[in-house]
């Protein structure tokens, strides 16, 4: 399983501790760096020539930088999620193999020479279509955030999982390329009756869910490419939903139909699964919009502070399913007080923000938290204030504030503050 | 056809025809949701104030004939739309559970390992570990329908009649203690059907009942006196993996100043090779016997895999099991009553799978494996020859 040639994320991790402590210490002005003085092979032999890589792939010296799984969260990996390593990534966009996976039953090897959209239902025309269609309504490209509503859902009962990839990593950010999908009904025509849609997915699974009319021709589209290449198979290939701000689950890969009707479906997605229930043993149902959120990537448990102390860069995310994130603060002692951070990098709607924090580390402990506000005025809340209002059974949605204690070695580690 | 042809004209020649769409499609995005739950739903603003721009009429596709939407068309509502003609009862019901579903979801729906609950769970809803099931937490009886029809069983979805469906839905409303054993549903007994748990569910309120408390200027400074760790996940202790990277981290620290030289070492999983034992050739079995076989395995494919690219689910990959020694496929976990057999040495043979296949909690008492047996030899006979036929 570990790479060959390079060397395991133990031994890296390792060396990095160890150089770490030995800078903090001041002993590291021995002598002069081999890295240096010496020739290191690539400076000296060929590399691999242009026929090596025809579809290139990360150094092997990031091997250690993919999706992982929580064996004991399901049954079986096909009916499971995988987790994006947040702290290893950078900017706004997810690479489209670290993407988190969820499906219900297994990866769709879908041949797009013999997939097919349907539209069916109160509409003045059913039609089909392949592919080739698709492609002839206007094509648009637009960023946006697709969030599982389970992530972070592990923690409502307490601190439970070491790492931001576990406990957020169900998210991922990228630019789709694909037509608006009123396009693609206006060519149906839907009936007055219409208010609702069911998409429905080719997998073994038939995911469908339904989706106000008013959400579909707003801004969902039916997306066939990912950041500037055609759909990963693991992400609906060769065509999915794009439901901008809404939760994951209504984003059906695999395409094969949109029926048109007068009422929701109340199909399982939507009843035993993703919905609400609340303490008092109520349920909220159709929760679809993702409120704003935030996450300090780094530091964090997988991603410790191995420099020592001095200049030091904290960094994020943060995103809204209403809109965008013109701030973040960030807390360094458990929200005695907190700081404004740093925006950088694009701000656009519905899509994942970047954020840093660049402050001097005195190597003590910390208490990291960081909160989102949103172009609504929305501040994302403590997990006890979203706990207070509905309990700690409802598994989706939680956009709590998240807490990492960074010992003094910067060490870091998932605890709740209060 | 050129009816048609002509209704879906682009461009802003057709006048005429675009007009009469435009006002189709006005009427449609019209929100009929309250305030509220368009402020949830976290709608543009834009689309109640600025006028509707007239949509353009993209004339592609093809018309569906009925035949295809008859063929995709599935979905079943709350309301009955969509119920197929058809009827199962109770008993039927069970048989075809045990059958197809027991094997992951129990004889009586309380599941195997982490598979989803299907019975029992009344009156949990409100307590530390509510148990959702179709009786204590489903709202609509068409969910059931719906599911069942669509993506079960688990690896054979689509693979049920009409009534297969109508008489599973019934065992499980049996299992939920909501019918009596004589129970029989139809188009007409789902109509009379209400689950217990409808009323318990309301739209998205989160407009009325958050929003408000979590908008507005928080406090920047001073906020706390003092701030307590509560809660470790280091205490609970279930994440995966990066434990090793953790504990290397710590190692390092523990050496100080001290130069640690860091060998790359290849985290090898210790080779546990089971010798395969020589036995003589099955005789080989006709392509037809084989067929046969794969149509029996299905009711093996939610938990086993089998050819290339195999793996281990649930259960062990079957490549090459005929004549291998029991408890052996590299990398699965078996229960301890198959890692007794490996160590006893059992190897299965043709008669030996016959036997634990007939009844596998009599042959291998505490098997995890809740698959109830196969009764008819022919399938017996026919699995074994499939299996057979992915020999090394």
């Amino acid at each position: 399983m570990t790479d060959r040639t390079g060397p395991t994320r133990r031994a890296l991790l390792g060396a990095m501790a160890a150089g770490g402590a030995a800078a903090a210490a001041g002993i590291a002005r021995a002598g002069s760096d081999p890295a240096i003085t010496e020739i290191q092979p690539w400076m000296q032999e060929l590399g691999e020539g242009v026929d090596a890589r025809p579809y290139g792939t990360p150094s092997r010296f990031e091997a250690h930088v993919k999706r992982r799984n929580v064996e004991w969260l399901t049954a079986d990996p096909v009916s499971s999620v995988n987790f994006t390593p947040l702290h290893e990534m950078e900017g706004i966009i997810t690479p489209n193999g670290l993407c988190f996976e969820r499906h219900h039953a297994g990866i769709a090897d879908v041949d797009p020479s013999v997939h097919r959209l349907m539209i069916n239902g109160l509409v003045d025309r059913e039609l089909v279509f392949t592919m080739e269609d698709l492609a002839r309504f206007p094509r648009h490209n637009r960023v946006y955030f697709l969030e599982c509503a389970a992530n972070s859902g592990m923690e409502w009962r307490g601190a439970q999982l070491n790492g931001c990839q576990f406990t957020h990593g169900m998210i991922h950010n990228v630019m789709y390329t694909g037509v608006m999908l009123r396009d693609v009904l206006n060519a149906a025509g839907v009936q007055t009756a219409g208010k609702w849609i069911l998409p429905e997915g080719a997998d073994a699974s038939g995911m469908t869910r339904s989706i106000p009319m008013e959400k579909a021709l707003d801004d969902c589209m039916i997306a066939t490419h990912m950041n500037g290449e055609r759909l990963r198979p693991e992400q609906g290939y060769p065509v999915r939903l794009v439901v901008p701000g809404w939760e994951g689950n209504m984003w059906v890969k695999w395409l094969r139909r949109i029926e048109v009707g007068d009422q929701p479906w109340h199909h399982r997605e939507e009843t035993s699964k993703y919905t609400d229930l609340l303490a008092d043993g109520q349920a909220r149902r159709f929760t679809w919009a993702m409120d704003a959120k935030s996450v300090i990537t780094n530091p964090s448990p997988q991603a410790p502070l191995t420099h020592g102390p001095g200049p030091t860069v904290l960094t994020g995310v943060a995103w809204s399913g209403r809109g965008t994130i013109p701030r973040v603060d960030v807390t360094l002692d458990g929200g005695k007080n907190w700081h404004q951070a740093r925006m950088d990098g694009p701000s656009l709607d519905k899509s994942m923000h970047r954020f840093y924090f660049d402050f001097e580390w005195d190597g003590k402990p910390l208490l990291l938290q960081s909160r989102a506000h949103d172009s609504t005025g929305y501040v994302q809340p403590t997990k006890n204030q979203l706990r207070a209002v509905r309990g700690e059974n409802s598994i989706y949605h939680n956009n709590g504030i998240q807490t990492w204690h960074v010992d003094a070695r910067g060490e870091a580690e998932n605890v709740e503050i209060g | 056809m050129s009816k048609l042809a002509n209704l879906m004209v682009p461009g802003v020649a057709g006048a005429g025809v675009m007009i009469g769409a435009a006002y189709m499609l006005a009427n449609t995005m019209v929100p009929e949701v309250h305030a509220p739950v368009a402020e949830t739903m976290g709608l543009t603003a834009k689309a109640e104030s600025a006028p509707a721009p007239v949509p353009m009429v993209y004339a592609l596709g093809r018309p569906a004939t009925p035949e295809e939407v008859a063929a995709w068309d599935i979905d079943v509502r709350p309301d009955g739309h969509g119920l197929p003609d058809g009827s199962g009862d109770v008993w039927t019901g069970e048989e075809l559970y045990i059958d197809n579903c027991a094997v992951c979801h129990g004889d009586f729906g309380e599941a195997i390992g982490r598979w989803p609950v299907l019975a029992g769970g009344q009156g949990s809803l409100t307590d530390d570990r509510p148990v959702k099931t179709i009786g204590s937490y489903w709202p609509y009886l068409s969910t059931v329908y719906d599911y069942v029809n669509r993506a079960m069983p688990f690896g054979n979805a689509q693979s049920l009649s009409d009534d297969e469906v109508y008489a599973i839905t019934a065992y499980l409303l049996y299992l939920n203690d909501l019918v009596d054993d004589d129970f029989v549903l139809d188009q007409e007994s789902f109509a009379a059907f209400e689950m217990p748990n409808q009323p318990a569910f309301y739209m998205d309120d989160r407009a009325d009942t958050e929003y408000a408390l979590f908008t507005g200027e928080p406090c920047m400074t001073n906020c706390a006196e003092t701030v307590q760790i509560t809660a470790r996940a280091a205490v609970v202790d279930v994440t995966p993996e990066d434990e090793a990277a953790r504990e290397a981290r710590a190692a390092a620290h523990e050496a100080e100043e001290a130069v640690v030289e860091v060998a790359a070492v290849a985290a090898e999983p210790a080779a546990v090779e089971a010798e395969p034992v020589a036995v003589t050739e099955p005789a080989a079995a006709g392509p037809d016997l084989i067929a046969a076989g794969e149509k029996v395995f299905k009711k093996c494919a939610a938990c086993h895999q089998v050819g290339d690219g195999a793996r281990n689910r649930s259960g062990p990959a079957l490549n090459n099991i005929l004549g291998h020694p029991a408890g052996a496929v590299d990398g699965f976990r078996y229960s301890s009553v198959f890692q007794d057999m490996q160590a006893a040495g059992l190897v299965w043979t043709e008669d030996e799978l016959a036997a634990f296949l007939t009844a596998p909690k009599t042959y291998a008492a505490g098997t995890k494996m809740s698959f109830r047996g196969l009764s008819d030899e022919e399938d017996l006979t026919a699995v074994i020859a499939y299996l057979g036929s992915f020999a090394e």
